[in-house]
């Protein structure tokens, strides 16, 4: 079988109520100086919380076939892996340029 | 009627084609997020980031488009169960959650032109309208493929028969919503 049993129309309710709860959050931080230094990894954080959320229960890749995650999973490493990737090599040749 | 074809591997081939669709698009929206991150702050002249940038404004779009998620997946389930009513219903939620956003982003977009922010500015702008434009044309395209969908249910040609068409129109939906919770992070709240 290719496919399990998909989440509950309770489970649709209660994910999309954990979603804008960590929007709220992630706005609430955003205006709080206390949190300025620390913004930066946990807006990230949050978002990959919401991202897998989504991608898990909407896009229901808890419940489907693993052949999915993979077609999924590989090209989105691939993209994080490019952009990490970039931001090494142009942050690297600016520090090379500048000498700091 | 739309019949199902299946691979050797036992898997819907639609549905496994889109998958590798959407990790294509994955490619995509990470090689434009990633000339905005390497770009950003280089910008020499105004308007700038923090000066521009409306958080409270794109927050209710974001919430605006997370709820399009949740009518998406509450019309494949409806679809799913052969409850059409509910199903023609939430299909049209869900498009008309995301006109919502695309006139939050027509209007974004005409208040940053009118601030002095066009295409051609500075390296802000340039990436700003790249990476949000080809999100919000993905957007227009998903609101046009809901509308079908919409219209062919309400002419009676769409039911539980056809649910995984309903299924691959919400795997596009989800998808442009995910995409849009990394943008909004990285370009609106880590300025």
């Amino acid at each position: 079988m290719s496919e399990q049993a998909h989440a509950t129309t309770g489970t649709y309710l209660r994910v999309a109520a954990i979603l804008v709860m960590i929007t709220l959050i992630e706005v609430g931080i955003f205006y709080v100086p206390t949190f300025q230094t620390v913004l930066v990894p946990v807006l990230l954080f949050l978002s990959v919380v919401k991202f897998t959320l989504v991608v898990m229960f909407y896009m229901h890749l808890k419940f489907d076939n693993r052949f999915f995650a993979f077609l999924f999973g590989g090209p989105l490493l691939l993209g994080i892996a490019v952009v990490v990737s970039l931001l090494f090599i142009f942050y690297g040749a600016v520090r090379l340029r500048t000498g700091t | 009627m739309t019949q199902a074809h299946h691979t050797s591997m036992g898997l819907d081939s639609r549905k496994m084609a889109f998958w590798a669709f959407i990790g294509s698009e994955c490619l995509l929206f990470g090689s434009l997020i990633s000339t905005y991150l390497v770009y950003k702050g280089r910008s020499l002249t105004g308007p700038f980031p923090h000066e521009i940038l409306n958080i409270p404004f794109t927050s209710f779009s974001t919430f605006d488009l997370l709820m399009s998620s949740l009518a998406m997946v509450l019309a494949l389930a409806a679809v799913q169960r052969g409850d059409m009513k509910q199903g023609k219903l939430w299909l049209l939620v869900t498009a008309l959650l995301g006109l919502v956003f695309l006139g939050g982003q027509f209007w974004e977009f005409s208040h940053f032109v009118h601030e002095g922010l066009g295409l051609t500015t500075n390296l802000f702008g340039s990436t700003f309208y790249v990476l949000t434009g080809t999100h919000g044309a993905h957007v227009t395209v998903g609101v046009i493929w809901l509308l079908t969908l919409w219209v062919q249910a309400l002419r009676g040609k769409l039911g539980p028969a056809n649910a995984t068409t309903v299924e691959i129109t919400g795997l596009y939906w989800h998808f442009v919503d995910v995409v849009w919770i990394v943008i909004f992070t990285v370009v609106y709240l880590i300025q």
